[in-house]
């Protein structure tokens, strides 16, 4: 190599000056971007925090000149759905109640039938999982009607048990999908040699499947418990009066208010039903992408 | 002494598909049999119907003298290791180990004791807290046989144990299975499609194709006297030489014509074997034909033959001259004088080879 490689001639220079220039133009439209992504939120946040009196005369992107929690106690406490002043409280616990054991219950079942479906092939597997699969496509709407029926036989109509139940039967298409596609890609001689060792179904899951499956148990959390939690449509066609999730709740405070309507306690109500997902996401967040990854990858 | 592993006419079939066929062996104790084929020929099947990782169709399969054919893997007494290793990722090398035992319940005491005694033996102790993933694929394949013997069973089953190391530690390693075979006095069925594994390690071959078995023996025999011209192709690097030849009776042996390289006919006078049909294919393995003058003896017959290519390997050189329209190969020693191109007298040892009808392929001498 001659010397003038390390040199930097005029042509170089301004190649270099190029380069710069459109990673610094890039950088800026993808903030430009994350501003204009964010922009929604900095205004739901900024007015939450603003009185009646500054949302009525001020500006809308402007800063609240005087910060005050008295919206977001009375949205977790105090504001009207329809009739009752309880606030969102009592129906975020309601979400709480519904989601968790609705999460916890579809990724069991959803784990232990990708493990059968991927790993213990029996007659008519492949139309099993279709099935399942078809269940992932099938609009919500066309279900409600056969599915109030079903609750009403069942006897859990209108109740917290009642809406786990559904979020359980339409999780299992996802869940499933996650873990049958994850335990594919583990090699069957590993269920052989531990048939050959003397371990069964459960024992051959529970001590070489399920450690394996922390990745993919994560994507399927965040997952269900994303959907379960922001789900509006089952939540106000099964529930009644004192089992509404957060999302109804919601909904009615917005849409029922009387006179002025108080921006600042809607948006801090939108806040404090979308803030779980968000910690959910943010707290398991890296796992999630790779988890998401993971199956393709051999380990 | 009553057979360790006896099976008796064994199908098995996916769907109307049949993957093996009325298949039948026998092997004593202290046995290494090694199932040996191309893939898809039902060997690896046969391994796991063995294991009861597969149901079998039909037939008996008894281990230790107890019918096994409907019996659970876990209740036959037997150790697998397989081709990937199939090590629990999660677990400890020790954890790995000890797993099959801690199912069963074994005491903590009587584990410890027996992984100290394994971990010994394959000289993996400083590897007992390592996980799989921080091993090397011999490592891995230690503690998948240390896997095996800690059960001490009955039955060894190894499905192709070597495939998925390089080559130098494949030659390692099989030098130590072959040691351990020794050492334990174990029992073992291996299934490889590596013919020299199979000849190396074997004290009976059993060769299959196509579900069916082609032909059981020590490696000797299935070396030496192939029961069709399958067995003689797929056993022997380079193969043994198949080539179709005319044969006349004379006497108490037989004439044999091949047609040369440039189309003039070689006779061999073969004075052992009678009673072959006219069309014939005769099998000779590249070892049993030399330059002439290198060995003496009354079965030798003399051919000069044209040289097409000579490949040195080293220890030998073999050398590819064309009979009967096939290209025939010879095993000559490392300083011989054939040039390509040139014609050279070659021996041929008639007392060695076999002879196949040309249309089925099965041995006739």
């Amino acid at each position: 190599m001659t010397d003038a490689a390390f040199t930097n001639t005029p042509a170089r220079t301004q190649g270099k000056a190029v380069t710069v220039a459109l990673r610094w133009l890039l950088y800026v439209l993808l903030i430009a971007f994350a501003l204009f992504y964010l922009a929604p939120l900095f205004v739901m946040v900024t007015t939450s925090l603003k009185s009646l009196e500054e949302i009525r005369t001020g500006d809308l992107i402007a800063l609240p000149r005087e910060v005050t929690f008295d919206a977001w106690a009375t949205a977790w406490s105090g504001a009207c759905t329809g009739i009752q002043c309880e606030g969102v409280r009592p129906y975020f616990w309601n979400s709480v109640l519904i989601a968790v054991p609705a999460v916890l219950i579809s990724t069991l079942i959803g784990a232990i039938n990708g493990y059968v479906v991927a790993q213990w092939q029996f007659r008519g597997a492949n139309v099993f999982f279709a099935l399942l699969l078809f269940g992932c496509f099938i609009p919500f709407q066309v279900v409600l009607l056969p599915m109030a029926r079903m609750l009403g036989l069942m006897g859990i109509a209108g109740t917290i048990p009642g809406l786990i139940f559904v979020h359980v039967v339409y999780g299992l298409g996802f869940t499933t999908l996650f873990f049958r596609n994850y335990y594919v890609s583990i090699p069957s001689e590993l269920v052989k040699a531990a048939k050959v060792d003397g371990a069964g179904f459960f024992r051959i899951f529970w001590s070489i499947f399920l450690p394996l499956s922390l990745p993919i148990i994560v994507v399927t959390v965040i997952w269900q418990f994303t959907q379960i939690w922001n789900d509006f449509l089952f939540g106000v066609s099964f529930s009644q009066a004192g089992t509404q999730p957060v999302t109804v709740a919601l909904n009615n405070i917005v849409n029922s208010t009387t006179g002025v309507k108080e921006y600042n306690v809607d948006m801090a109500a939108a806040i404090i039903a979308a803030l779980p997902t968000l910690i959910v996401y943010v707290i398991a967040g890296k796992y999630f992408i790779r988890g998401l990854t993971a199956g393709s990858v051999k380990g | 002494m009553a057979p360790i592993l006896d099976i008796k006419g064994l199908y098995k079939n996916y769907g109307s598909t049949e993957i093996l066929k009325d298949i039948n062996v026998a092997i004593e104790p202290g046995d290494f049999l090694v199932l040996v084929g191309p893939s898809g020929c039902g060997k690896s099947t046969l391994l796991n119907c063995i294991a009861g990782l597969e149901p079998i169709t039909g037939g008996s399969l008894s281990i230790g003298g107890q019918d096994m054919s409907n019996v659970s893997p876990k209740d036959r007494d037997i150790a697998m290791v397989f081709q990937s290793y199939a090590l629990y990722p999660t677990m400890t090398v020790a954890k790995n180990i000890t797993f099959g035992m801690k199912v069963r319940g074994v005491d903590q005491a009587e584990q410890d004791a027996k992984l100290e005694r394994v971990a010994e033996q394959l000289q993996i102790k400083p590897l007992l807290n390592r996980r799989p993933s921080q091993l090397s694929g011999g490592q891995r394949q230690r503690v998948a046989m240390g896997r095996a013997l800690v059960r001490d069973p009955k039955l060894f089953l190894f499905d192709e144990p070597l495939s998925n190391l390089d080559a130098k530690l494949r030659v390692e390693m099989r030098t130590e299975i072959k040691a351990l075979h020794q050492n334990l006095g174990a029992t073992m069925v291996y299934v490889t499609h590596d013919q020299i594994e199979a000849m190396t390690l074997a004290t009976k071959i059993v060769v299959m194709k196509g579900g069916v078995i082609q032909q059981i023996g020590t490696p000797s025999e299935i070396y030496n006297r192939p029961a069709n011209m399958f067995v003689a192709d797929f056993m022997g690097s380079p193969a043994m030489n198949l080539i179709p030849a005319k044969a006349t009776a004379n006497g108490n042996g037989s004439v044999i014509e091949i047609t040369g390289a440039d189309g003039t006919p070689i006779t061999l006078k073969d004075t052992g074997t009678s009673g072959l049909p006219n069309d014939v294919i005769i099998g000779v393995r590249p070892e049993d034909i030399a330059e002439a003058g290198q060995r003496s003896g009354e079965s030798l017959q003399q051919a000069e033959c044209r040289i097409d290519i000579v490949e040195p390997a080293g220890a030998d050189t073999f050398v590819v001259t064309h009979l009967g329209g096939k290209a025939v190969t010879a095993r000559l020693h490392a300083e011989t004088t054939a040039k390509a191109g040139q014609p050279q007298m070659l021996s041929f040892d008639l007392s060695k080879v076999s002879y196949f009808v040309p249309a089925t392929g099965e041995r006739l001498n």
